[in-house]
């Protein structure tokens, strides 16, 4: 009950600081609201549907198994426990896919209320990751049982995890936002995004590995940050050690540029771009 | 504008202008090759000019004008959605907008979860509204239906918890933008009570209203607006009566050019 005090809280138009310090101490005040947006999508999903929970499990193995067929079986591709590879990948990238495109699915929600009454439009960036980061949770889960029903011993480094997750979602955040910025005002946005996110899946290895790639693309997947990031999420599970200090650094890197860039866009920008007509 | 230190709402000098492209440019694909072209030019409009007024603790006010006048400006602007691009702007206390039925609202969920949502909305966390959520309930009449979805309500049922929701978290202003009264007549004599009891707390109310009865009944003052200039501001019997013929004056003669 912080904000019950009638007459303490004054809003002063001239007493206005640094655009991007005013929207994080907004997003902060609003992080209820995160919580119960994110709590809404998830209950919408799940509630009518008996298959909600078990579908977000079974659609990546679905995808799987397809993946499997087509790179393993038919194209004989050279990678030990082909699944589990591509698994690792797939899950963190449908993540970060998710995340991203769900944002900028938003911008007319967010469009609506805002009109009517405050709110920090970050608001709907953090919560599509928030329910991004719910279904990559439930989607461990498949993951797991697939490690262990096809032999794969226990590591230690699954540990790391949660540090990986925390990375990718610093970069998704990132990229969230300045997908979320820009829908805000243009309308062909989202499709376009939807089609580089389509091509960028197949830059970043995820069905093949890097050293299959030949030397002359080699630097394509090289200066794609996503790499990075996704090695960092797959070195614990699927090699069974950490990711290397190099692997690390360009991830993290990624991932705090991403997040200030996102952030300094989305707050300059969003007042104009997101005013709607 | 120490000397109004207890005022409600104070606005000084306050211009807000947006700025548009010249041509309405949707995409961005078309955005990207005029910009490299050097083809992309703004303009201005200007939604509010240089508004200067004082809105004191307790004051009920009535905001009339014509569509595009500014109203809906204006409370944007005290309800901090829109920062001014000129002047001054302080409100004393925590502003709520009176928000219409299906806002963050959803179907598939129950009434509780939607005050829960709703009241975020507003700013308030999950635990302020499980306090409030009783008397919600009594108020909007709902306590049997409060965990059945909300898509199980008939229109009247929603609005009436939109409206309980709205003012159960008794702001110091409340923002009202024509939806003052819903559900049957009953009901709505319970919610002109809520808002005579508001009035006596010293709460401050706004109403954006084309209906100038409407007006003349909630309201003790009210300012016309008009191409983003307050034309008057004075008692609502007086101002609503010269809008009134303002109103009908220049309807009658744009029919006739």
């Amino acid at each position: 009950m912080t904000r019950q005090n009638p007459g303490a809280e004054v809003y002063d138009s001239a007493r206005q600081g640094l655009l991007f310090v005013e929207e994080a101490k907004a997003l902060w005040r609003y992080r209820h609201l995160v919580s119960e947006l994110v709590a809404r999508d998830i209950k919408v999903r799940y509630k009518r549907s008996v298959l909600g929970v078990a579908w977000t499990m079974l659609s990546p193995l679905l995808n799987m198994l397809a993946m499997t067929w087509v790179f393993s079986l038919v194209m004989r591709m050279d990678v030990k426990n082909f699944p589990v590879y591509f698994l690792t990948g797939s899950i963190f990238w449908a993540f970060f896919a998710g995340a991203t495109s769900h944002a900028a699915s938003l911008t007319i929600d967010a469009m609506e209320i805002t009109k009517r009454v405050f709110i920090p439009r970050s608001v709907f960036v953090v919560s599509a990751v928030g329910v991004a980061l719910v279904n990559l949770v439930l989607s461990l889960v498949p993951l797991f049982l697939i490690i262990v029903g096809t032999g794969f011993p226990v590591h230690a480094s699954w540990l790391f995890v949660p540090v990986a997750i925390l990375i990718g979602a610093l970069f998704t955040t990132g990229v969230g936002l300045v997908v979320f910025t820009m829908a805000s005002r243009f309308i062909d946005v989202k499709e376009t995004y939807l089609v580089l996110v389509g091509a960028w899946f197949f830059v970043t290895p995820i069905v093949y590995t890097p050293s299959l790639v030949p030397e002359r693309y080699r630097f394509i997947v090289r200066y794609n940050p996503m790499t990075y990031l996704v090695e960092v999420f797959r070195a614990p599970l699927y090699d069974g050690w950490l990711p290397g200090p190099n692997t690390l650094a360009f991830a993290s890197l990624a991932a705090v540029v991403a997040l200030a860039a996102g952030w300094l866009f989305y707050s300059s920008r969003i007042e104009e771009y997101g005013r709607g007509s | 504008m120490a000397a109004e230190a207890d005022a409600a709402v104070e606005l000084a000098g306050v211009s807000v202008s947006y700025r548009i492209p010249k041509e309405a440019v949707q995409t961005f694909k078309e955005y990207a090759i005029r910009k490299l072209q050097g083809r992309i030019e703004h303009g201005e409009l200007v939604a509010l000019r240089d508004a200067t007024l004082t809105i004191g603790r307790g004051e009920r006010v009535g905001v009339v004008g014509p569509n595009g006048a500014g109203k809906s400006t204006l409370f944007r602007v005290i309800a901090r959605i829109r920062r001014p691009s000129q002047g001054r702007v302080i409100v004393r206390g925590r502003v709520a907008p009176l928000l219409e039925l299906g806002l963050g609202f959803h179907g598939e969920l129950t009434g509780r979860e939607n005050v829960i949502l709703h009241g975020a909305v507003m700013g308030y966390s999950r635990k302020d509204m499980e306090a409030r959520m009783d008397s919600i309930a009594a108020f909007a009449e709902l306590e049997a239906f409060l965990d059945a979805p909300l898509r199980t309500y008939s229109t009247g049922m929603a609005a009436r918890l939109a409206f309980a929701v709205a003012t159960d978290v008794d702001p110091d202003v409340l923002l009202v933008d024509e939806a003052l009264s819903v559900g049957d007549e009953r009901f709505q004599a319970k919610c002109h009570e809520r808002m005579a009891g508001f009035r006596d707390r010293g709460r401050t109310f706004l109403l954006v209203s084309h209906s100038l009865p409407e007006v003349v009944e909630n309201c003790a003052r009210a300012i016309w607006i008009s191409e983003g200039r307050v034309v008057q501001d004075g008692p609502a019997d007086a101002v609503c009566a010269a809008y009134h013929a303002w109103a009908r004056g220049d309807g009658a003669s744009e029919a006739r050019s």
